[in-house]
Parts: structure tokens; sequence; C-alpha cells
């Protein structure tokens, strides 16, 4: 075909995916999903100091339906799990997970009953974010990281297949 | 044990007689040991009684002491804001019977801790008019902070949505 | 004639295929009525039937995640029924299988707006248990940095009310202040927020000269700062009218209830651990103990403001009488060593061994120590029996406690009147929960 052919295979699309990659990866409306001690430090990242409409992401969005990144801020229980995976299931695609904390990306320094041992047991986690709580500083660069994944990431198939970053 | 709690325990050993078991002091703390059915009315006095009133209950929880006889104990702290004093109240259950009155009727207060120790342990209050657990999800079978519950829980007691 | 050209009349003009309707019986009203053409049709005030909604547990306005029931009858809520342990963590649980040490980092995460409060209320009950006390330096470090955490605390529920009745300014204004309170923690204790600060007999590490003068400078400009912050609510009229009359508790009901803290000085008691049972230096300060008489969410309000300036004051003199000497109890069977003297002695290598490795193991029995923490008394009820670990640990939380009172405040009132009630309420739900 006509254009295909004259500009190479998959000249348009791989084009397509920069430029929707682009604009996606920054305009990330997050859905805080503060449980915990963590969800103190992403108020913090909101703050004046740390600002996080430098990333292009201030818009935190308690609803669902709006956001397109969830960042799951503190302990999850058992409990809670099934509120998260409901929230998670509301969200428009594409999507993405960032576990902040030790608590969301492996029950931290609670081991017992009711604590869910990591949120990857129940939702695709993209970002992994190391700390207890992780310093704004550090839940930028998972941020900053994220919006790698988002660029490259294709327009049909946004998860193609990217393994979890852990950011420290 | 200074001279207003020293009265408070001489009048409850009076008024009382055998529902008060033992008084223990410990580190300035003073334990009033009392009969599971007294505990009502002692709450009752220790609120309305004149030398010193204890218009605040601070707490209500119960222990797992693991013993053969009277494994559970349900302790009460109440708290006087005239004489500034602090008094513990222990009643002991047995396991086959862990029913403790409630006290919701005294203070109203009580009633979410009662709710937590029920949760926790398992320990009945009859009397308490929304007995229901408050931490653990409703359907939940065990009450966890028994010692023989292990730290990890029961593998498969609590679900988790599928990953999907 | 096919579908697409019927037109509207014939629709009208079409026999209604009864056969094809629920049997009478089963019909309802609204049905029934448009098949009999009947144009007195009358329903029941559609407001005479109650409403269940239900908020959280993800939610902006419950700090956390609270969930509550509300029946609503209209907006006018009838009956609310909040529902914890979405954060119930197990920490009761988690403390009979630590050392005494281990869990001081736990209590960080406690009431996770205030850890200072936390570390110091959990040592104090240790140290009771263990019949010790730290040095005099020691206690005013731990005074000094647990009231500097009370303006940390108060800051955020005094930001977030706000917030969540719609001056979104004032949020950002204190958060810029608590960021200067978290330089100070970063400086004097290493870490942001969760401090893990105290140790069994003294603290994790003396207080420099570089961090006194950063309190020190916070402290000189802080007042004028929150001046700033009064200005924007004190006068204004939306503020007043959304928290005034708002979740009103008289002082009976506040103390058989059992609110503490700022919300039942907020209706007029004045019960203060700080002057009624005092720890700590407190006995040393000069304070007042701030009460006021309404009971509603404009009085809390106003209590946690003027408290705040208390901290202050208390800042100050602790800075001034700050004495000089060890942080540490001459206690080496219960006091952890300095890790420089550990790597050069014998006897303080032994120490540390048998601390980490088997704890403190304090003598068997119980005891209560309460603190006022900023949102009201915080116990610590352990019990010993002699081993290195508690065999049962209490905390007596007063989140839990005050969010009891939830229901009483909140009924009669409006659907929006929850956030002014919530945020004056001021809980945290990791504290709540355990
Ligand atoms: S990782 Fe640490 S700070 Fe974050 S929620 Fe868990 S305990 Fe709290």
């Amino acid at each position: 075909m006509g254009l295909e052919s004259a500009l190479g295979e998959g000249y348009l699309t791989t084009q397509l995916d920069a430029l929707v990659g682009w604009a996606r990866k920054n305009s990330l409306w997050p859905m805080p999903m503060g449980l915990s001690c963590c969800a103190i430090e992403l108020m913090s990242a909101g703050d004046p100091r740390h600002d996080i409409s430098r990333f292009g992401m201030e818009v935190m969005r308690f609803s669902p339906r709006q956001s397109d990144v969830m960042i799951v801020a503190g302990t999850v229980t058992y409990k809670m799990a099934h509120v998260v995976r409901k929230i998670y299931d509301q969200m428009a695609e594409p999507r993405w997970v960032i576990a902040m904390g030790a608590c969301a990306s492996s029950g931290g320094m609670f081991r017992s009953y009711s604590v869910v041992q990591g949120i990857d047991q129940f939702l695709p986690v993209d970002v992994f974010t190391a700390g207890c709580p992780p310093r704004p500083e550090n839940l930028f660069n998972a941020l900053i990281k994220l919006q790698e994944i988002v660029q490259q990431s294709s327009v049909l198939d946004y998860r193609n297949s990217n393994e979890p970053i852990i950011v420290s | 044990m200074n001279n207003v709690l020293q009265q408070t325990v001489d009048s409850l050993r009076a008024r009382f007689g055998d529902a008060v078991e033992e008084v223990r002091e410990f580190r300035d703390d003073v334990i009033v040991v009392v009969g599971r059915s007294a505990i009502v009315d002692v709450a009752t006095w220790l609120r309305d009684n004149e030398t010193c009133p204890f218009p605040l209950c601070e707490d209500v929880f119960g222990i797992d002491a693991w013993t053969r006889k009277q494994r559970f104990e349900v302790n009460y702290h109440f708290f006087s804001l005239t004489c500034k004093q602090r008094i513990h109240l222990k009643v002991r259950v047995e396991e086959n019977d862990p029913s403790v009155p409630s006290i919701t009727g005294v203070y109203p207060g009580a009633g979410w801790y009662e709710r937590e120790t029920f949760d926790m342990y398992g320990i009945t209050f009859p009397g308490h008019r929304d007995l229901r657990r408050s931490y653990m999800p409703e359907d939940f079978e065990y009450h966890p902070l028994r010692k023989d519950y292990p730290l990890m829980g029961i593998p498969g007691a609590l679900p988790l949505p599928k990953r999907g | 004639m096919s579908d697409k050209t019927k037109s509207t009349q014939d629709y009208f003009d079409a026999p209604i295929l009864t056969d094809q309707l629920p049997p009478k019986e089963k019909r309802t009203k609204l049905l029934q009525a448009l098949l009999d053409m009947d144009p007195d049709l009358s329903f029941d005030d559609p407001l005479e039937n109650d409403m269940i909604l239900n908020m959280g547990p993800s939610h902006p306005a419950t700090h956390g995640v609270l969930r509550i029931l509300l029946r609503l009858d209209g907006e006018t809520i009838v009956s609310a029924m909040p529902e914890l342990g979405y954060l119930h963590r197990g920490y009761e649980k988690i403390a009979e299988n630590e050392t005494y040490h281990e869990f001081i980092t736990h209590t960080d995460r406690l009431d996770y707006l205030q850890p200072v409060h936390n570390n110091v209320g959990y040592i104090l009950a240790v140290e009771k248990l263990l019949g010790i006390e730290a040095p005099p330096r020691a206690q005013y470090i731990r005074t000094l940095l647990a009231e500097l955490a009370r303006i940390s605390s108060h800051l955020v529920g005094f930001g977030v009310m706000a917030m969540d009745v719609g001056a979104m300014t004032l949020l950002l204004w204190c958060f810029r202040e608590r960021e200067k309170i978290h330089d100070i923690f970063d400086l004097v204790v290493g870490a942001r927020f969760t401090t893990s600060f105290t140790r069994i007999g003294g603290i994790a590490q003396d207080i420099t000269d570089e961090g006194l003068a950063a309190i020190r400078a916070f402290t000189d400009q802080f007042l004028a700062r929150l001046d700033e912050g009064e200005r924007l609510l004190n006068r204004n009229r939306i503020f007043f009218d959304r928290c005034r009359n708002v979740g009103v508790i008289s002082a009976e009901d506040a103390l058989a209830i059992g609110l503490t803290g700022p919300n039942l000085r907020g209706s007029g008691i004045p019960l203060d651990l700080r002057r009624d049972n005092p720890y700590l230096i407190y006995d040393q300060l000069d304070f007042d103990v701030i009460t006021e008489n309404e009971g509603d969410s404009l009085a809390r309000y106003f209590v946690r403001l003027r408290e705040m300036k208390e901290s202050v004051k208390m800042v100050y003199q602790c800075l001034e009488k700050l004495p000089v000497g060890p942080v540490h109890a001459h206690e080496p069977k219960k006091v952890l060593p300095r890790k420089e003297r550990i790597y050069t002695r014998m006897e303080e290598l032994i120490h540390d061994f048998m601390i980490v490795n088997h704890g403190v193991n304090p003598p068997s029995g119980e005891v209560y120590h309460a603190i006022e923490s900023s949102k009201g008394q915080l116990g610590f009820h352990i019990v010993s029996r002699g081993e290195g670990h508690p065999w049962r640990l209490k905390i007596r939380s007063p989140s839990f406690c005050n969010l009891q009172a939830l229901p009483m405040l909140l009924k009669g009132h409006l659907l929006s009147d929850i956030l002014a009630v919530l945020g004056s309420l001021d809980p945290v739900m990791g504290e709540a929960d355990k």
C-alpha cells in the first residue's frame, strides 16, 4: 500500500506510538490510593516544595474513572485488597500501577495475619518504590521511570510485557 | 499506693466483699481483680462514688493468659478527673465460657472496646447492643490475638481478589 | 410496514399488547396508572424513604481508609455507622513476637502524623516496666521533639480541616511549615518522619548544636506564619458558617463516650495528662491547658490552633533549660551500648549481644502508661512474663475512641457537614485500626 511501502514497514505505527506515548506520559493523572503512612509522603510530594506538577501529574483524581495511574501508597490489608482491586477495575485503560513503599511492594515490616505481603498478588504492578516511606524524591523517581514505560508502550497493546521496575 | 486509691480500694472491699478477689500493686499501678458477676456493679459504683469518681473509661481489653483455668482476662482502665488517679480492674473467665457482662450501660464509651475484645479474643459481652467484629471481616472465623492463632495467619482464612 | 417507516403517531395508535405485560398484580403503580390513563397519579413523598449511602473506605475526606455507612433522609443524616479495620495491621500480635527494642520502629507507624509521640509513649511504658529513667537531657530532648511533632500533627489537622470545608490554600501553607519540621527531623534524627527516635533509657543520638539552631530558627518564624494562616480563616464567614454549631457534643456526653485530647477540651473539660499526670519534664514547664466551651467543630479547631502556640512556648522553654549531660541511663543490662564502645570493649559487646538476641527481660508484671499525644490519650499497656518480648501489648489509641463519637456528632446534620466534623475530630486511621 502506498504510504506504508513508501515510508517503510511499520513506520506509521511506530511514529504514532511515539506520539501517543509522549502525549500520555506527560499527562498522567494519578489516582492517589492513600492508605497509610506513605500517603503522608504522597501528600508531601504535592506540597509547595516538591511540587509534583512539574511532571504534569498534579491532577490527583479521587475518581478512578478519570485517572491513569494508581499510586498505592501504604499498607494493604486483606480487607482493603478487595476495595483496591475494585477501584483498579474501574479505571479506564490504559492504566498503570505504582507500588509506593515497602508495604505495598512486599508487606514491608508487617509480617502479620492481616497484611497482604505485596500487592502484586492481586494487581499488575509497573513500578515498585523502595523506602519506608519513600521520600518524595524517590516517588518522583518512580514516576519518571513510569513515564519511560509509558513512552515505550504501544497504542494497541499498552502493556507490552514490561518487567516491573524497582526504584530505590 | 497513695491515700485516695487506698481509700477507694478499701471501700470496694467493704462494699463488695468477696467479689474483690485480689488487689495487686506493681510500679504504682493498682490492679483489682473482681468477680465476673460483680463487674457492672463495681463499675457503676466507681463512676458514681463521692470521694473519687471515675467518669472516664479509658480502655477495655482482653488478655490471653494461656493457663488451663481461667484462660482469658478482661481488663478495664478508669480515670478520675478530680483526683487524677487511674484504677485497673481485671475479670478472669474460663475458656469454655468466655463471657463478661457488658458495662456499656454504665460507660457508653466502652462499646467499641468490647467489640474489639470480642473480635480479637472471642469474649462475648451479654448486654452489649451491637456486638460485631470491629476490625476483621464479618465472615472471618478466628480470633487473631489468641495465643493459638499464628502470627502469619491461617492460609486461606482471608481471601484475596484474583490477579486476573 | 417496516419499523423504519413507522411514524410516532403509529406508536401511539398501536394497541397495547397486554399479554406482553406483567400480570396485573405484579405491575408497578406507575405502569398501572399509565395503562389506565389515570391523570391523578400521586406518589408518596420520596424523601420519606431513607437512603443508604456508603462513604469510603477510599474517599478523599475520610482521612485514610475509614468507611462510614450513612442513612440519609434527603440530605439529613439519620444515622451513621463507621466501619474500621481497613488498615488493621495486627500491631498487638506483632508486638508479642518482637523484642522491646524491635517494636520501637513499629510505633512510628501508629499515628504517622506525629511519630515521636508514639515513640515516647511506648518507651515510657517500657521504662516504667523496667523501673529505669532516662537522664534529664534525654528527657528534655524527648519533650522538645514531642512538642515539635505536636505542631506538625496539628498543622495537618488544621490544614486538612480547612481543605475539607473548601479552603485549599491553607493546606499548602501548612505543608510548607511541616516541611520545615521534617527538615529538622531529618537533621536531628535522620528520617523525615518515621523517626524511631527513642531507645530504652535514652534516645538514639544526642542533638547537635546545628539541630538546636534549626529548631530555634523554625520556632522564631513559626508564629508569624501561623498568624498568616489564621488570618485566612479566623474572619472567614464561610468557614465559620460551616463549622459553627456543627457536630456539637456536650461535656457529659464527651466524657461518657470517652473522647480525649483536643476533642474533649473543645467541650470544656480541661483534661490534659501533661498537667494532670505529668511525665517527662512537663511539670517543669509553664503552659496553659486550652479549653473551649462550645463543643462544636469550630471549638475543636480553636483548641488545636491555640495549642500550637502553647507548644511553641514549650519548645522555647526546653531550648532554654536544656541541660548538658549524658543521654543514656547507666543501666548496662537494659540500655543498648554505644556503637563505638561495642567495637572496642568486651563488656559492651556482650551486653549488646545479650540485649539484641534475648531482649531486656523485664520483671513479670503489668504496667500502663499514658501520654497526651496530639490526638488524645495514647496509652500502652504491657504485660510481661519476664521474657524478652511482651506477653501482651495493648495500645490505647485515641483516634479509635474519638471516632466512636462520630455517630453521635453526625446525627441530624447535613451530608456536607461530615467533612467539617471529621476534619475537626482529626482521626488517623493507622492508629485507630492498629
Ligand atoms: S512502607 Fe513504611 S511508611 Fe509506607 S505504609 Fe508501609 S510502614 Fe508506612
